[in-house]
């Protein structure tokens, strides 16, 4: 006789298909342009076709004039309110609208309320502004040279520096690079790209000035934030609204990736308007807003420096950073950490002493420095030494595979204290470049290409054995404008034991809906079919931090865990009632409360939840649900190998990506498929600016690469067949042992192909090419490097 | 799309079609496929006072061999290419309508608009070039016959005047010998070409090149004719020597300017390698092969 295992429809490791998917895949999703209300109007924006400009004159009788137009806000109109500017996340200020300058191109200046849409833009083309070009500073380097124009004289420091940030131990890096028998540098420059997130950003406020109540639907990753932020600024701005009359509903979002954790100026400037006018307002940016005035990512100039011993063991790192933050700091970091999580830097390596240190400035382009499907600066830091590991490898002649085998922090060494303090919670770093060079047959690839550089072909084969840092986080050491960094779960059992779960986090595509909903299924044994999961709905979600850097499974995810437990304590009090026994004689096995010894003698939690509601126990509380806010212990510490076969055509320069192996390990996996996916996307992402994308400013300010002519996102003919595969290293400290998975793909990426094409360009003695590798970088490569030859 | 607003026609016949464009005297757009009309108009860089659709026109879109020629209507969508057996002996046109863009936009977009819009980008101009191709532009007087080599004047700027439109777009029957190639490489499929090149050549019964012709995409104002490049090969055995040296006439041909896409050099060095391949593909080509 066979005895199936213990299942529960829908539990932990099971590849259920996502139930999100089917009102995505059937136009039944619910985005912010889809919310329509009565007696709603438009608002569309006048933008800056100037890079650093006084306003003399703002026109607005001709747009006055347009049909359907009714106002035109300044930002006079706006500082008569102390609106015309907000504070940043990271104690700057930004400007909603300008009062008399503008910061950088395609900046707002002007808004215009209409009750149509056509009205609106019809209305913004109407709007004449004067301006008065002033200097322009672009280069972040010359921003800070002495007699630079100063960008913010509203500041106390007149000078472009923002702030100069650094970890570790200086003098002991210095001494131990010094008396390395190795050391190379290198200069990277990170470009700044943009998250170019399907949905573009936009809100709809309604002041319902009768019952004194706002509610904005916005495209925001941190709603419960967003409320808090809001409260905050309304009291600010002389009008107190208690912070339970503010409702954010966060609807379908088309992607977030970071770009959606600010608060950018139209959301302001539609509740202004709607303040004002007792009339819903929406604001819908269109895609050249979003690319050319959303929050940036990266735009890191970083100077490394990696030291080994004569036999091949790192030693020490230093590196030196500027960081471009355009006008202002606007950056989405925990409160304690200016340049993000920059400090996981020291990567898959035991390096004994490390040294980081970054300056930022400010230069005339939009604000931003968010986390781009990255967990605070994580991508710059992965890239820098990966790319830095290869550099080592090839100076010292050792294969780059056979290095990092050598140089890894062993599986034993953990939890392991880096050089700039985090403590890795679990890693087996050459288990999974093992199965990446398995997977991939290694040894046959250096045979082959050792074969193809005989007859002049070029080929490279590039890894990148990342670690991350996500889940953030404990509240010792994170937190945003004060609010520490847990998330929350509410999860209530109805009679029929169907689950309605609620959560402080914000899926934009990640399937959250699925994944809490699985994990619930494993912890109270009810089919996922039963589990309706919410997001969103500050009116009805507990408090939570959003859905960034990788975090949501590492804290939502925990607290689900850990709220089921809660339900678990009283429904075994209510099964021990039912099966009529004493509470300590039941146990829960094999989804169900049986009694010790009896294990047929059960009660599910389906008939535990009815009786909570139609039988309690004589003198206990009816109901069963329970709230967790979870505070994680530490980070969690993702990691992966990633193996990438390019093929250069010497001609034209075209990178072909032959094959790319990725393996990656997040611990516990809770939705295989899921799982699967955001490695897909994530490649995907981590291939963009690795090969194509960057957005450029010239000399005068303009942007170069401001819509998708120019912004060149990968299709799926740019994209290779990606091959993934996993190894499972459970966290020690989250209560599923899960650690996220949202980014790997994206941090890891971009360095396994920019090693692969710098391992292809060897032959001419290329070590380094700044990302994006366009054909013509490595056609350019190719003749340095034959010229340096003599031809 | 949140453009000013336009007025619309959708006339039934080209004689109504020339009407309303006399009538806005410049100011209306043909509206075909619209994949380059609507983009610019959303972003407000075009402002047509009216757009006069000329999808409705009964028989303007086809392909098919008459007489002396391969002819073309100006609404046959850029997929028809790929489809039509009629193409099979013009396989340039093959390589270039899978060239351009994604199959969404190859559904929509029309040849004539591809033709028309004056784009240096556009990939059916260095085709009609290399092909020896030719247009009949119809106005209020009538129709007339303008060579592709003189169609294209400036960027975004062809022979059609304002109130005229293409209505036939004819290349010369393919000949026995005669092979063609279109070699273009882009950053990203969809984006603008760093640079392509159209090739269109036969051969002599003793194996020589009898005549030859080829264009440039995406190197200079508008698609150019590459006539040195070409005229090196007529009368030549195509030995490597006599292909490297019209690649290196080719890319002397090009005019790139540098941009995004890379240096004026590099475009150049492109030229010259694609117009290698092309010549190469097209004598493969022509002696039976793929």
């Amino acid at each position: 006789m066979s005895v199936s295992p213990p299942h529960v429809d829908g539990g932990m490791g099971q590849r259920v298909q996502r139930k999100e998917d089917a009102r995505f895949i059937r136009g039944k999703g619910t985005y912010i342009d889809d919310v329509k209300l009565p007696g709603m109007l438009y608002l569309d924006i006048v933008r800056s076709p100037y890079a650093h400009a006084k306003i003399t004159a703002i026109h607005t009788d001709k747009a006055l004039k347009v049909p359907g137009v009714l106002a035109v806000i300044t930002g006079k109109d706006l500082d008569a309110h102390k609106l015309a500017w907000m504070p940043t996340l990271m104690s700057d200020r930004q400007m909603v609208l300008p009062v008399d300058t503008v910061m950088y191109q395609a900046q707002e200046v002007a808004a215009v309320l209409a009750e149509t849409r056509y009205a609106a833009a019809d209305g913004v083309a109407a709007v004449e502004v004067d301006y008065e070009p002033l200097p322009v500073v672009v280069d972040p380097f010359k921003a800070l040279e002495p007699g630079a124009p100063v960008l913010r004289p509203d500041r106390k420091e007149q000078s472009n520096h923002i702030w100069h940030w650094e970890t570790g131990d200086k003098a002991g890096t210095d001494a131990l690079l010094r008396s390395s028998a190795v050391v190379v540098a290198q200069d990277l420059y990170i470009p700044r790209i943009h998250v170019s997130s399907i949905e573009t950003c936009g809100c709809i406020a309604n002041w319902d000035g009768v019952n004194g109540k706002l509610t904005v639907w916005m495209t925001t990753q941190a709603p419960h934030a967003i409320r808090t932020v809001y409260a905050l600024v309304l009291a600010g701005a002389g009008i107190p609204v208690p912070e339970a009359n503010i409702r954010i509903i966060s609807p379908d979002i088309g992607g977030g990736f970071g770009g959606k954790v600010p608060v950018y100026p139209g959301y302001v400037i539609a509740t202004a308007a709607s303040v004002l006018t007792n009339h819903p307002v929406k604001w819908i940016e269109d895609r050249s807003e979003n690319i050319q005035a959303d929050s940036f990512a990266r735009d890191y100039h970083i100077h490394a420096e990696v030291g080994a011993t004569k036999d091949g063991k790192v030693t020490a790192l230093r590196v030196k950073t500027l960081a471009d933050h355009g006008y202002t700091d606007a950056a989405a970091n925990p409160s304690k950490f200016p340049a993000g999580l920059f400090h996981i830097i020291t990567g898959s390596y035991p390096f004994a002493k490390a040294f980081v240190e970054v300056d930022a400035a400010y230069t005339n382009k939009p604000p931003g420095g968010i986390a781009y499907r990255c967990s605070f600066r994580v991508t710059e830091a992965a890239f820098t030494i990966e790319r830095m590991i290869d550099r080592l490898a090839t100076q010292l002649h050792i294969d780059p595979a056979e290095f990092r085998l050598k140089n890894f922090i062993p599986p034993e060494a953990f939890p392991y204290q880096s050089a700039l303090g985090w403590t890795y919670d679990s890693g087996n770093y050459g288990g999974a470049l093992r199965k990446a060079m398995e997977l991939i047959d290694y040894p046959a690839l250096r045979a082959e290409q050792a074969e193809k550089r005989k007859q002049g072909e070029l080929m490279g084969i590039g890894i990148s054995s990342f670690t991350e840092i996500v889940g953030a986080g404990p509240a010792h050491t994170f937190d945003i404008l004060g609010i520490k960094m847990f998330d929350s779960a509410e999860v209530r059992v109805h009679p029929t034991g169907a689950v309605l779960a609620r959560f402080g986090t914000k899926s934009q595509g990640q399937g959250h809906e699925t994944t809490y909903a699985q994990i619930l299924a494993e912890e109270l044994g009810i089919p996922v079919g039963q589990i309706k999961v919410e997001e969103g709905d500050t009116d009805t979600a507990p408090y939570g931090l959003g859905t960034y850097a990788s975090r949501s499974t590492p804290t939502a995810g925990a607290a689900a865990a850990m709220a089921a437990r809660r339900i678990r304590e009283k429904a075994q009090k209510i099964a021990a009632h039912l099966l009529e026994v004493s509470p300590a004689d039941v146990e829960w096995k094999d989804y169900a409360f049986r009694v010790k010894g009896v294990p047929s003698k059960s009660k599910t939690m389906a008939e535990v939840a009815f009786a909570a509601y139609t039988n309690p126990p004589p003198n206990s509380e009816a109901g069963l649900e329970a709230t967790y806010y979870y505070d994680p212990p530490n980070m969690t510490y993702p990691f992966g190998s990633y193996i990438c076969v390019v093929d250069l055509d010497k001609e034209t320069g075209q990178v072909h990506i032959r094959r790319f192996v990725a393996v990656d390990d997040c611990g516990t996996v809770i939705n295989p498929m899921i799982v699967e996916g955001q490695v897909h996307g994530g490649l995907t992402m981590g291939l963009a600016p690795a090969l194509l994308e960057e957005i450029q400013y010239d000399a005068q300010g303009n942007i170069r690469g401001g819509s998708f002519l120019d912004y060149l996102l990968p299709t799926a003919v740019e994209t290779p067949h990606w091959e993934t595969a996993r190894t499972v290293t459970p966290s020690p400290h989250h209560p599923l042992g899960a650690k996220g998975i949202g980014e790997s793909a994206t941090v890891g990426a971009p360095a396994a192909i920019a090693n692969a094409v710098v391992d292809a360009l060897a032959p001419y003695g290329v070590t380094h090419i700044d990302i994006p590798i366009h054909p013509w970088k490595v056609w350019a490569a190719i003749h340095a490097g034959k010229a340096a030859k003599g031809g | 799309m949140i453009p000013p607003a336009f007025e619309y026609h959708a006339p039934g016949t080209v004689a109504e079609t020339i009407g309303l464009l006399s009538q806005y005297n410049g100011e209306a757009k043909i509206l075909a496929g619209g994949h380059s009309l609507l983009p610019l108009m959303k972003l407000r860089l075009a402002e047509p006072r009216a757009l006069i659709d000329i999808q409705r026109i009964p028989n303007l879109a086809y392909v098919k061999e008459e007489g002396e020629f391969l002819k073309v209507g100006p609404v046959t969508r850029v997929n028809d290419l790929l489809g039509s057996p009629a193409t099979a002996a013009y396989p340039i046109l093959r390589d270039a309508a899978r060239e351009i863009a994604d199959p969404v936009v190859r559904n929509l977009g029309t040849v004539g608009g591809n033709l028309c819009h004056g784009d240096p980008g556009n990939d059916l101009p260095a085709c009609w070039i290399a092909l020896g191709g030719e247009m009949t532009v119809t106005g209020a007087k009538g129709s007339r016959t303008v060579p592709a080599a003189s169609f294209y004047q400036d960027t975004f700027v062809t022979a059609v005047g304002p109130s005229e439109m293409l209505t036939e777009a004819r290349v010369p029957k393919a000949r026995p010998g005669q092979g063609s190639s279109y070699f273009k490489i882009e950053k990203r499929v969809g984006d603008f070409a760093i640079a392509g090149v159209a090739t269109s050549l036969v051969l002599d019964g003793k194996g020589r090149i009898a005549s030859a012709g080829l264009g440039l995409t995406g190197v200079g104002p508008t698609a150019l004719a590459a006539g040195d490049a070409a005229q090196s090969l007529v009368g030549q055995s195509p030995d490597a020597a006599h292909v490297s040296h019209a690649a290196k006439l080719a890319a002397e041909a090009a005019k790139p300017s540098s941009d995004l896409r890379g240096p004026a050099e590099y475009k150049r060095a492109v030229v010259e390698a694609l117009a290698r391949r092309g010549i190469e593909r097209a004598v493969a080509r022509a002696r039976g092969g793929k």
